[in-house]
C-alpha cells in the first residue's frame, strides 16, 4: 500500500500551501475556490480516520481521494520549491558588459564622443 | 548608390546590436537603441494582467475566466475542462501568479492545453502504441552489473514493483542486464494494451506525459493504480541518481531543482489522469452517512 501517512497531515499541508500562495495577493486563503473544493470533499468522505477504522465500502472512495489530495499537495509544493530553487540560482540572467569586465577588475572606458559609429 | 549604403548601415548596426522586442529597427536609421545593449536578452515575460480568476460551467464542461475574458487554449478554442475538481486545480494555478506569467510552472495547464489541441494530432491508437513500446526500454527493467550494491538496491527497490505489476494484470515483464533490455512477450502487450484502452484521449495524454517524466511505464502503472506515492515513484526512477548522491553528495542548484521540477511535473500528470478518468461515483457517497 502507498505510504500516504495520515490524512489529516494531508490536509494541514494543503492548507499551508493555499496559505502561501494567498500571502502575496493578500486575500484570504478561506475566499479561493481550492479552499472551499477541499473542505467540502474532505468532510464529505470523512478522510479524518485512517482507512483501515472505516468500513470497506466507503475505504476505496476516502483512499482515492486521500492519494489524489496527497498529489496535489506534492505538486504544490514541488512548484513552489521549484521555482524558489530557480529564482535562487538560474533567475539572474546574463550579466552586462560592465560587470563581466569588473569580473577581472577591468573598466570599460568612458567615451565623451561617444563611440565613433554611434549617431 | 545611397541606397545600398544606407542598408549597409542597418545590417552593420543590427548585428552590433540588437535592441530586444524592437521590431521597427531596421526601418529607422536614427534613434539609438533604447535598452544597454545585451548579447542575450530573455523574451519579455507576459505580466499578469488579470485580478480574479474564477470558474464557470458551460455546456462542454467547466470555463476558467480570467477577470471577465474567457481562457483560450494556444490554438484559440475554448478552455473546456471535464471535472470541476481540474478546474479549480487550473484557476489556482493561474491565480498564483504574481507580476509575470511563468508558464513553466503551470503544468496542469499544459498538460489541458495538450489534450484540447492535440497538437501533433495523434489517434487514440498512436498513444497506445506508443505506450506500449516505451516498455521494451523501461528504466527498472534495465540492471547494472556492478558495483555491488547498487545491484543490490536496484534489486530490493525494483523487484517487488515489477512482481506487483506482473500479478496484478497477469503479464510477464522480467529484467535484464543486457543492453538489448527485457524481452517482453506478446501476450504481456496485448494484455497492456487492453488495460490502456479503457482509458479516454485525456487520461492517456497524462499517461504519456507520467511516461516520458519518469522513463518507466511500469512506475507510471503503479502510480496510478495508488500502488506508488509521486514521491515514492520519482525516487525508484531516480534510483541510481539517489546512489550516487548518497556517495558523492548533492548539488542543490542541479539535483535539488531536477528533484522537484520532475516531482512537480509527475504529480501533475498523475492528478490529471486521475481526475480525468474518475466518474461520478462522488456524489452517492454524500448521502450514505
Amino acid at each position: 500500500m502507498a505510504a500516504l501517512g495520515s490524512p489529516g497531515r494531508t490536509l494541514r499541508g494543503l492548507l499551508r500551501e493555499l496559505r502561501y500562495l494567498n500571502a502575496a495577493t493578500g486575500r484570504p486563503y478561506r475566499d479561493t475556490a481550492a479552499y472551499r473544493y477541499l473542505m467540502k470533499a474532505f468532510r464529505a468522505h470523512r478522510v479524518r480516520k485512517p482507512h483501515w477504522v472505516t468500513s470497506e465500502k466507503l475505504c476505496r472512495a476516502q483512499h482515492e481521494l486521500h492519494f489524489q489530495a496527497a498529489t496535489y499537495l506534492c505538486l504544490l509544493r514541488s512548484v513552489r520549491e521549484h521555482l524558489a530553487l530557480h529564482q535562487e540560482f538560474h533567475g539572474k540572467g546574463e550579466r552586462s558588459v560592465e560587470e563581466s569586465a569588473g569580473l577581472v577588475g577591468l573598466q570599460l572606458p568612458s567615451q565623451p564622443g561617444g563611440k565613433g559609429w554611434e549617431p | 548608390m545611397w541606397r545600398s549604403c544606407l542598408r549597409l548601415q542597418d545590417w552593420g548596426r543590427r548585428l552590433l546590436k540588437w535592441p530586444p522586442g524592437d521590431p521597427t529597427a531596421s526601418a529607422r536609421l536614427g534613434p539609438a537603441p533604447q535598452s544597454p545593449a545585451r548579447a542575450y536578452a530573455p523574451p519579455t515575460e507576459r505580466k499578469r494582467f488579470y485580478q480574479n480568476v474564477s470558474i464557470t460551467q458551460g455546456e462542454g464542461g467547466f470555463e476558467i475566466n480570467l477577470d471577465h475574458r474567457k481562457l483560450k487554449t494556444p490554438q484559440a478554442k475554448l478552455f473546456t475542462v471535464p471535472s470541476e475538481a481540474l478546474a479549480i486545480a487550473v484557476a489556482t494555478e493561474w491565480d498564483s501568479q504574481h507580476d509575470t506569467i511563468k508558464f513553466y510552472t503551470m503544468h496542469l495547464t499544459t498538460l489541458c492545453n495538450t489534450s484540447l489541441d492535440n497538437p501533433t494530432q495523434r489517434s487514440k491508437d498512436q498513444l497506445i502504441w506508443a505506450a506500449v513500446k516505451f516498455l521494451d526500454t523501461d528504466t527498472i527493467c534495465y540492471r547494472v552489473e556492478e558495483p555491488e550494491t547498487l545491484v543490490e538496491l536496484q534489486k530490493n527497490e525494483w523487484d517487488p514493483i515489477i512482481e506487483w505489476a506482473e500479478k496484478r494484470y497477469g503479464m510477464e515483464i522480467g529484467s535484464s542486464t543486457s543492453i538489448m533490455g527485457p524481452n517482453i512477450p506478446a501476450k504481456t502487450r496485448e494484455v497492456l494494451v487492453s488495460h490502456l484502452a479503457s482509458y479516454n484521449m485525456w487520461a492517456l495524454q497524462g499517461i504519456e506525459f507520467v511516461m516520458a517524466q519518469l522513463k518507466s511505464m511500469v512506475l507510471t502503472l503503479g502510480l496510478i493504480d495508488l500502488r506508488l506515492t509521486v514521491e515514492q515513484a520519482v525516487l525508484l526512477s531516480r534510483l541510481e541518481e539517489e546512489y550516487q548522491i548518497q556517495k558523492w553528495g548533492s548539488i542543490e542548484w542541479a539535483h535539488d531543482y531536477e528533484l522537484q521540477e520532475l516531482r512537480a511535473r509527475t504529480a501533475a500528470g498523475t492528478l490529471f489522469v486521475h481526475l480525468c478518468s474518475e466518474n461520478t461515483t462522488v456524489k452517492h457517497k454524500l448521502l450514505q452517512e
